[in-house]
């Protein structure tokens, strides 16, 4: 290819050196970025969707045992995280905004931030899996999960639905954690060509589709954190 | 225009640009790729194959004589989950659509190519985690995957094959992410929606079925996972947990994933039966509306394969119901594929035969799909022969009808070879007697009560002579199957150079020289004219030599 | 029933067929007639909304009937009609077990009587299994941990295949058994052999052993409900919900007491989770029942009915 002339009419057409080949314009590869983002948040959707409707279900029906597992949950430290991932989505709004200005300092300083605040969730997070895991509530031969179902002091709790819950619980949140950790290193990938001064006005794509996929996450996080801690407090 | 020239003189295109095993493996060219799964996918339909035959030669005799019972189930899983997972559902999209998309709407790639050459990845990931699966002893849960059976009572390969299945499933789904993409932002000026091929329009709805339905099937797959390995009781009933929520779950993905099978290839019928009845498509708006139709509603029917299960009788009905709205799209595109033919200027090439094939075979299996609509019918049915030879009609009637038609139709454009005509119409015919000889006798047996997945039958001695008749069917079949792939390799080497447009048809991608340029264009192209304007065109088919 | 489905099926043969006939001939006659002369060029049409229509509309419409048809037919198998014979059958890998209401108990062969609506109450041990006779044209899934419900009037005599159609484990094939359906009086002899015991009264025994008795006692002071002439009818919970005691409800309740407490009692009933058979809770099952028959009758339930007061 290299010695034909329609790779040279090619090349001289890389005006932006991140223009890929097969696109025509930055716009239209732009464009094909945040759509495809777009389009892989709803497949993310269907993903936890299906868990979403298990945990409904069950809700349902064992009503009682999962009142007793969701009380379980430490509601300050589970708050403390939903606060933290707030913030990080804080930040990640300001990295995009000061790349689209061009503030090569700040995108730096936000995406570290972001990274810290998501590495700071998942410590919290590893607290209080490392709290369940002492008090046995980890799902498998040493379950074990005493008490009786909230409002009704003679009824004792169902060990086998209070392990489906603690199962969703532990799948739920396990799989949100996943989807932290690639943000982390996504950010971190974005990090390192920040240094090397990529981004800028003309060309913020990566920095803007990987905030998408952060705010997706703390969407996520949105929607498990009064499903699972918060639902029946009020007992 | 110009055009690139190697140094011996040849003309430049994808295939001889570079050489190596590494320019095959680290290509981002989409036709590369497209390639690369035709390589892949044929060798798991081989194997899918095999075992098909040891399945009907076991059911040759009612005793269970040739292999155990363990043995057989295994076969008739490894059959299931590999034809489905890894033939079926990737075939026409991620070779012919993989290929041809971008052409179609005159882009120079996916938008995603990088992306395009990790779902390969994966799915090789996926393959051989299903062949370490196989090589190890196999697997016995049956396609399906059905709980408690497959967490807690059997003590074969599942979570490999799991696994294999929910890995293979993101290369589905960064499929469809990348058609999705590239049909909304990659389109040529004048390339508007509604001048797209009918072929970018399936693949279109295709896509999001793969984005929405694929996902639900990881995730339950995944929980089936966990469920093994430590006992969650999320689908054990003696744990507290359904079995039911499971199917509804499995199926939520699997009936739509029918249509992930079948829509590319109503795509490639469509253009075949233009192109050789010298015709725009009748009905082109309605053709599209039914594709995405068919997409949307085919979501809201999965509990139809539940009938007996044990849900609620009303739950039964709506879904009865809601199944045969379904239908009514796929009638539409069956009579107006007909009505293409009207008044046309037919010629029976080979694609065209193929295409004759699917009509009738899916008009067959579409119909039957009717039967077990009903619920009256269903309840006696369902879990026989009937469905297995329901499902067939459509999975391979009609599905790999179109892909074998779609094979001939862009061969000479894929390989910048001609195929052998008279082999080629030959072989189309041997796979259309040989499939109705394997198929149509399990109606029979479906509705004489012999039960799917059974291994002897000797105490049903009645069902052997229509046994026999499938048997010698499905040898007739793989002859039709072998023989296509013997004769593409051969054209290959010795077939005769393709011209550009072998069939005079309508297309963009039938304006690039055969086998393409490495970015399919050398200008971008305009495009000025609506699809299928054969009227335009004044050269007919050639005549077959 | 069979003959019901028979007449549906024939009827969507026909109709399905003559949709085949019409678009195979279709496509042939296009096929020759419009075959490639010389000279001659296709002529292009775009299509015809109103055709379109027509061919949306009218298949519809007979798809409609389908629908209905099915769904007609579906009905009446998924509601036994009430005094039907009941037998209790449970599913294990690789084999049936039925339990008759005279407290006959047979293994992959069940004995029925011409002319007699039968209910099989069903559950299984294991894996999911279904119980699928082809010559009456019933299936339904048998699963574990709940009942589920099928019945048929056998019409002639014969001994018909039991097939499990849910692939369930290495032996799935093996796990077929036969429906033998005799003359009454043939039946009357077959069932006459054994000095069974009738489940009912299995269950009553059982009842008063696991000390069931002391709580649900049959006048209003007992600490748990009175079971007389529960069965059937709805049960007001503690939560506001009502539910209709049947075979489930029943079964739940003795596994799983806490699940639905019924409105004005305590849960103080403990589990007989993994403490009792499932033949052992057919028979609580079925004696509960027969606490609900009218006094007047002779089988053996009904007789108990009038035992207990
Ligand atoms: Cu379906
Ligand atoms: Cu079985």
């Amino acid at each position: 290819m290299h010695n034909s002339p329609i790779a040279t009419a090619d090349q001289e057409a890389h005006q932006n050196p991140a223009l890929l080949h097969h696109f025509a314009t930055e716009e239209q590869q732009k464009d094909a970025a945040s759509l495809g983002m777009w389009v892989f948040l709803a497949t993310e959707i269907m993903f936890f969707g299906g868990m979403f409707c298990a945990y409904l279900v069950y809700r349902y029906w064992y009503f009682g045992d999962f009142g007793a597992g969701s009380q379980s949950l430490n509601v300050v430290l589970g708050g403390t995280n939903t606060a933290v991932l707030i913030c990080s989505s804080l930040t990640v709004a300001l990295a995009v905004r000061a790349a689209q200005l061009g503030q090569q300092k700040v995108i730096i300083i936000c995406l570290i931030l972001t990274m810290l605040l998501g590495l700071v969730f998942l410590g919290i997070k590893g607290v209080e899996y490392h709290d369940k895991f002492v008090e046995h509530h980890v799902p498998g031969p040493g379950f074990h999960f005493p008490g009786h179902v909230p409002g009704h002091p003679d009824i004792p709790i169902n060990q086998h639905h209070a392990q489906i819950f603690f199962s969703l619980y532990f799948i739920m949140t396990g799989l949100h954690a996943l989807h932290m950790i690639i943000g982390v290193g996504l950010f971190a990938f974005i990090t390192y060509n920040a240094m090397r001064r990529r981004y800028g006005p003309d060309y913020y794509t990566p920095v803007e589709v990987a905030g998408l996929y952060w705010h997706f996450v703390d969407i996520i996080w949105i929607y498990l954190f009064p499903l699972l801690y918060l639902i029946d407090r009020s007992k | 225009m110009a055009t690139a020239v190697l140094e011996s003189g040849e003309r430049e295109t994808y295939l001889n640009k570079e050489y190596g095993i590494k320019s095959w493996l680290l290509t981002v060219d989409h036709k590369r790729i497209a390639l690369l799964y035709l390589v892949s996918i044929t060798f798991f339909f081989f194997i899918g194959g095999f075992f098909a035959l040891l399945i009907r030669l076991e059911l040759l005799t009612p005793a269970g004589d040739l292999v155990q019972a363990d043995t057989y189930n295994k076969l008739f899983t490894m059959h299931g989950q590999v034809m489905v997972f890894f033939f079926l559902i990737p075939a026409v999209p991620a070779v012919l659509g993989n290929f041809l998309i971008p052409i179609m709407i005159g882009a120079k790639d996916l938008a995603f190519p990088r992306v395009n050459l990790l779902s390969w990845y994966l799915y090789i990931i996926g393959g051989a985690l299903m062949l370490y699966t196989i090589l190890n002893g196999g697997v016995d849960t049956g396609w399906t995957f059905y709980t408690p059976l497959s967490t807690e009572f059997l003590n074969t390969h599942v979570v490999t094959a799991g696994l294999a299945i929910f890995v293979a499933g993101f290369s589905s789904i960064l499929t469809g992410l990348n058609f999705v993409v590239t049909t909304h932002r990659m389109r040529a000026p004048g390339m508007t929606w509604s001048r797209l091929p009918l072929f970018v329009w399936a693949h279109y709805a295709t896509s999001i079925i793969q984005l929405l339905g694929t996902p639900v099937l990881a995730i339950t797959l995944l929980l089936v996972v966990c469920e093994r390995l430590f006992h969650l009781g999320i689908f054990n009933p003696a744990l507290g947990g359904d079995p039911l929520l499971f199917q509804h779950l499995f199926w939520f993905y699997s009936h739509p994933a029918v249509y992930i099978m079948i829509l590319p290839g109503m795509g490639i019928v469509s253009e075949i039966v233009c192109c050789f009845s010298r015709k725009r498509i009748f009905g082109y708006t309605a053709m599209a509306l039914a594709l995405l139709g068919i997409a949307v509603v085919g979501f809201l029917v999965w509990a139809h394969h539940m009938f007996v299960a044990g849900i609620s009788l009303y739950a039964a009905m709506i879904f009865s119901l809601l199944s045969y709205f379904v239908a009514v799209p796929s009638a539409i595109k069956v009579f107006n594929w007909t009505s293409t033919m009207y008044k046309g200027s037919i010629t029976y090439q080979t694609p065209m035969l193929y295409a004759f094939g699917f009509i009738g075979l899916f008009t067959m299996g579409g119909l039957t799909g009717l039967f077990l609509a009903s619920l009256g019918i269903d309840v006696h049915v369902t879990d026989t022969y009937f469905v297995v030879a329901h499902f067939h009609y459509i999975m391979v009637g009609g599905m790999v009808m179109a892909y074998l038609g779609g094979m001939h139709f862009w061969w000479p454009k894929i390989s910048g070879r001609m195929y052998p005509e008279g082999w080629g119409r030959l072989a189309a015919l041997l796979v259309f007697v040989g499939f109705n000889l394997t198929f149509f006798p399990q109606f029979i047996l479906g509705y004489m009560g012999m039960p799917r997945r059974y291994w002897d039958y000797s105490h049903s001695p009645e069902f052997q002579i229509l046994n026999v008749l499938s048997t010698a069917g499905a040898t007739v079949l793989a002859v039709g199957y072998v023989l296509p792939m013997i004769y593409f390799l051969w054209s290959m080497r010795y077939g005769k150079p393709a011209p550009d447009n072998p069939w005079n048809a309508a297309g963009l991608e039938w304006m690039v020289p055969s086998p393409p340029p490495t970015f399919n264009f050398e200008e971008q192209p305009v495009v000025t004219w609506e699809a299928y304007n054969y009227d335009e065109i004044k050269e007919e088919v050639p005549v077959a030599q | 029933m069979a003959n019901n489905v028979d007449a549906l099926y024939i009827f969507l043969l026909v109709v399905s067929g003559m949709m085949t006939v019409a678009i195979f001939t279709l496509v042939l006659v296009f096929a020759v007639r419009y075959r490639k002369r010389p000279g001659q060029r296709a002529e292009q049409i775009d299509g015809s909304h109103a055709l379109e229509i027509t061919w949306s509309l009218i298949p519809f419409c007979i798809f409609m009937v389908f629908f209905a048809w099915g769904a007609i037919i579906f009905f009446q198998e998924r509601k036994p009609p009430q005094n039907s014979a009941e037998v209790y059958t449970v599913a294990k890998q690789w084999m049936w077990k039925f339990e008759h209401m005279e407290g006959q108990r047979e293994i992959n062969e069940l004995h029925v009587p011409i002319g007699r609506d039968v209910k099989m109450i069903m559950t299984s041990q294991d894996v999911i299994h279904s119980f699928f006779v082809p010559a009456f044209r019933i299936k339904q899934d048998v699963l574990p941990g709940r009942y589920t419900v099928a019945w048929f009037h056998a019409t002639k005599a014969g001994t018909y295949h039991l097939f499990c159609a849910e692939y369930c484990g290495t032996m799935h094939s093996g796990m077929v058994g036969s429906v033998v359906v005799m003359e009454p009086k043939d039946y009357e002899a077959w069932m006459g052999g054994g000095g069974n015991q009738p489940l009912a009264v299995t269950g009553e025994k059982l009842f008063t052993e696991l000390g069931c008795v002391t709580c649900h006692r049959s006048d209003t002071q007992g600490r748990g409900p009175n079971l007389v002439s529960i069965f059937g009818k709805p049960v007001l919970l503690e939560d506001g919900r009502t539910v209709v005691a049947d075979e489930n409800y029943i079964r739940e309740s003795i596994l799983q007491p806490g699940a639905k407490i019924v409105n004005g009692f305590k849960p103080i009933m403990p589990t007989f989770q993994g403490q009792i058979s499932d033949e052992q809770l057919n028979a609580l099952v079925a004696y509960v029942k027969s606490l609900s028959q009218a006094p007047s009758g002779q089988t053996g339930g009904r007789k108990m009915a009038t035992a207990t007061p």
